[in-house]
């Protein structure tokens, strides 16, 4: 094994997986919030949901698409780069992802298609439930992929024969308590992402003074969602924390910067972790609060990095900072959320330019959060990929040699770094344009189910054009 | 079960293979000197159906993955560089698809990056079938050939025929679904390549026989197996006076059929190997306690909807596209 080419892989997947989470956190949230947006429209017949749905249609439409073409690169990257973890746990994760593809294919896939032909052609029920199956689909994708990491979190359910993991309890493997807290936190952090750049949305129209009737509803929607997940996010997050402590002490350590056993353990705050002298520098920490956060007692003895042999130990600095800044932004979305819900309750929301600019700039934030939180899990978990079983160092392809994990890297990141600029450039422009954007375009060659794209160069629906096209 | 799951994986690259197969073909194409409304046209062609076709390369993938663990581990990684190089042409081909549409003066981009990915990723596939042919140097279960051990005459043989190849299915697509200059240009290319993956098939098998004498003994001994190049033979001539009766239907089914009977040649050849000659399909099946768990779902029920779904999209747009409804 070369070390090189074993740190250019955990680069290489930290990069096109970190790329591909981006639009799936989008578009799970998104779907979702269609299908609200339908279920309003066929309740109350106000067009504005139509409106909105039609409009926020073509964006999941982008998305969706990026997040398709950037997870076929996930599928094979386990084989190129990890073939000794592929080799070991396929028998485990293979299935699981396949369980992956296979609904995905099924949910997504064939009411997609209803989603774009259907309106005209079936009933309004049932386009209702197609967008429904569709946000399912979405859903069932990001479980069966929490389900596989959660395995390699924590792995449980399996016996080793000749050299491999050989499933013995699949009841175990998929409903076991990790994979049913990180599951929702998961989830809600995709439906906050929706939230939040729904209501930054409509903060923006506000701010430029367009489409006042849609921007209301987005940002009063939005935020109130965001109000009342964030609370359940922070409270599952603790939760999460709750089974890395029991499972996964020395990745709780290093997202503590607890360097010794302590008792009663103290919380830092905030600190420069300094792994040479195995000590904090500048440490803001509160005596005690550690132990309640972690055991919820006064006088639980927590354990410290140094209990574990060098070897054995996760870095530092990452998971530590990784974590503030993901409670950081939940904290500062709950802020703008509550904030923002009752001053809209008040109606003194659109005359408030400032918080208006503060909720239109808050929507990277359930991004950020996503990212670092996943950096917390995944650099913490270090050095092991199979926790306790199978080190990072043992995964990695063998044979594999720094000059071609350069290459593949240097070509990921020049690949990605060009189609994301254009990704990101069109969405901009469709949310520029707005809800009666675009509609003096030529109608496209009929878009299939599969071409999710396609979409958004279809005129938008007010004037009941959009169902002939492509006919 | 393992029966079950060889199958369902030989269907999937089959599926793969023709699906897939014309739309990267109409890509090479389209790197010929073309007008912006031939290329319009060509794109009208495979715009319902590219992106549909890919899906199965990811099924092909999680399956193999899921059912023959150690194949998916062996194959990917040693042809660590083809596989990548394939990846970043098909993500290319599948943005430019998108983006071209939607840009004026950045438009001969993506034309290059639909063009050119196709014509990588395609040229990569070929690459390693004609490594697995070769037979890759395993050593032990391990892969002992380097970062270029897939890398010879023959597999760059390999490459360039599946480019045509892919190609000739692609030009017969195109005259099976337009009209006018596009079909017209396409029919003139078929008799070239055609001749050209012909030849090249004849220079695969011969190659194959002469290195793996076991093959040769196997075909011997049961002349029977026989039947997967007489079907491509009898489709070559098929296809031949189809051509010439100017007919617009059945080229395509006829290189369908000749791809089909090649696919069928190989995997009878190195029948019960995978990865000839090295890891055989019972070494590299998943437990049990795997391959029944994706059985009652993913095997038994989503994958014939699956199967059903396809032959619907394809129904709702068979015919001709004429072209006053599908502008591109
Ligand atoms: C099914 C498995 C799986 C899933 C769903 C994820 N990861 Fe992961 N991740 C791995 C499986 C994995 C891995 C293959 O097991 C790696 C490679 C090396 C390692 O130790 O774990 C890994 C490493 C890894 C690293 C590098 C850690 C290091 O080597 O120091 C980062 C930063 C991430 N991942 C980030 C993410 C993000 C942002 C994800 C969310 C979308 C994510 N991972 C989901
Ligand atoms: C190593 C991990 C991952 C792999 C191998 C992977 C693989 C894939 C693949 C192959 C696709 C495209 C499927 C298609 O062709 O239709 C896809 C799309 C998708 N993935 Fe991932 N993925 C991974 C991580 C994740 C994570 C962490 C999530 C969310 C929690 C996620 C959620 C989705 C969703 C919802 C889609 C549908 C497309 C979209 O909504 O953008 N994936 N993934
Ligand atoms: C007080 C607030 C929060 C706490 C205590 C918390 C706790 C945690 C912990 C301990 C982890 C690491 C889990 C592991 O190692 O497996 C984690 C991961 C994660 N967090 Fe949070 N979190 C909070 C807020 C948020 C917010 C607001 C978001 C997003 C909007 C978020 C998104 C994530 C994601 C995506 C992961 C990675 C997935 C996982 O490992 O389950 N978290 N969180």
């Amino acid at each position: 094994m070369d070390p090189t080419a074993l740190l250019l892989s955990r680069l290489q997947f930290a990069f096109t997986i970190s790329f591909h989470i981006i639009f799936p956190a989008f578009t799970i949230g998104l779907a979702a919030w269609l299908t609200v947006l339908e279920a309003m429209h066929l309740h109350s017949g106000k067009p504005v949901y139509r409106t909105l749905f039609e409009f926020w249609l073509k964006i999941f439409g982008v998305a969706f698409g990026m997040g398709v073409v950037s997870g076929v690169v996930m599928g094979f990257q386990f084989g190129t780069n990890w073939s000794v973890l592929s080799k070991m746990s396929g028998p485990i994760q293979g299935p699981l992802l396949a369980y992956e593809t296979f609904t995905a294919f099924m949910l997504e896939a064939s009411f997609f298609g209803i989603l774009i032909f259907g309106r005209t052609r079936v009933p309004p029920w049932f386009y209702l439930f197609s967008t429904a199956m569709v946000a399912l689909g979405t859903t069932l994708s990001a479980f069966w992929i929490m389900v596989n990491n959660s395995w390699m979190q924590v792995p449980t359910g399996y016996v080793m024969q000749n050299g491999q993991f050989v499933p013995d309890d699949w009841m175990q493997i998929i409903f076991n308590r990790v994979v049913w807290v990180r599951f929702p936190h998961m989830l809600l952090a995709s439906y906050l992402t929706g939230a939040f750049c729904v209501a930054a949305t409509g903060a923006w129209y506000l701010l430029r003074r367009t489409y006042r009737a849609e921007a209301h509803v987005m940002l009063r929607m939005g935020l109130a969602l965001a109000a009342v997940l964030l609370p359940v996010q922070l409270f599952i997050g603790h939760l999460v924390g709750d089974y890395v402590h029991d499972y996964q002490p020395a990745k709780f350590a290093a997202i503590e910067a607890r360097w010794h056993d302590e008792q009663p353990a103290s919380e830092v705050l905030i600190a420069i972790p300094d792994s040479s002298t195995e000590s904090n520098k500048y440490a803001i920490s509160i005596p005690v609060l550690g132990s309640i956060i972690g055991s919820m007692s006064l006088s639980s003895k927590e354990v410290g990095l140094t209990s574990f042999p060098p070897q054995d130990r996760p870095p530092v600095a990452i998971p530590f900072f990784a974590f503030r800044i993901m409670v950081g932004c939940g904290l500062l979305m709950l802020g703008v959320a509550w904030l923002g819900t009752w001053l809209s309750f008040k109606h003194r929301l659109e005359r408030n330019r400032l918080l208006l600019w503060g909720i239109f700039l808050s929507f990277p934030l359930p991004w950020i959060a996503i990212l670092t939180g996943w950096y917390t899990a995944e650099v913490g978990r270090q050095p092991w990929t199979v926790y306790g079983v199978l080190r990072t160092a043992d995964a990695v392809t063998p044979f594999l040699t720094a000059a071609a994990a350069t290459t593949s890297l240097i070509m990921f990141v020049a690949v990605y770094a060009f189609i994301f600029s254009f990704g990101t450039y069109y969405i901009y422009r469709l949310l520029r344009a707005g809800p009666a954007g675009l509609d003096d375009k030529v109608v496209h060659a009929p878009a299939m189910p599969n071409r999710p794209m396609s979409l958004a160069d279809r005129p938008l629906l007010p004037g009941g054009n959009c169902a002939q096209a492509g006919e | 079960m393992v029966t079950f799951w060889v199958a369902l994986l030989a269907i999937s690259i089959l599926i793969y293979l023709l699906l897939d197969g014309f739309d990267l073909g109409v890509g090479i194409l389209f790197l010929l000197p073309n007008s912006e409304a031939r290329r319009q046209a060509m794109l009208g062609a495979i715009a319902p159906f590219w992106d549909g076709n890919e899906t199965w390369l990811v099924v092909t993938g999680v399956v193999l993955w899921g059912a023959f663990p150690v194949v998916y581990a062996t194959v990917l990684s040693a042809f660590y560089i083809p596989v990548i190089f394939m990846l970043l042409g098909l993500i290319l081909r599948g943005v430019a698809f998108e983006f071209r549409a939607k840009s004026q003066r950045s438009r001969w981009i993506w034309d290059l990056g639909f063009g050119g990915g196709s014509l990588v990723a395609t040229f990569m596939q070929g690459v390693m079938v004609g490594a697995l042919v070769q037979g890759l140097p395993i050593i032990d279960g391990q892969y002992a050939g380097g970062v270029f051990g897939w890398l010879s005459g023959f597999s760059v043989l390999c490459g360039i025929g599946l480019c045509l190849g892919y190609a000739l299915l692609g030009a017969c697509w195109l005259v099976r679904k337009r009209d006018g200059a596009v079909r017209d240009l396409a029919r003139s290319q078929i008799p070239v390549l055609a001749t050209g993956v012909l030849l090249f098939l004849i220079l695969v098998f011969a190659h194959a026989l002469l290195q793996h004498l076991p093959i040769l003994h196997r075909w011997i001994e049961r002349p029977y197996l026989f039947v997967f190049p007489a079907i491509g033979a009898g489709a070559a001539c098929m296809l031949a006076s189809s051509i010439l009766r100017h007919d617009d239907y059945w080229p395509f089914h006829m290189v369908s059929l000749i791809f089909l009977s090649a696919f069928g040649t190989l995997a009878l050849s190195f029948w019960p190997y995978m990865v000839p000659f090295a890891i055989t399909v019972d070494e590299a099946a998943a437990p049990h306690a795997s391959l029944a768990f994706m059985f009652w779902g993913a095997g038994l029920v989503v994958f014939p909807l699956m199967l059903i779904y396809v032959a619907i999209g394809f129904r709702v747009f068979k015919g001709k596209f004429d072209s006053e409804s599908v502008r591109y």
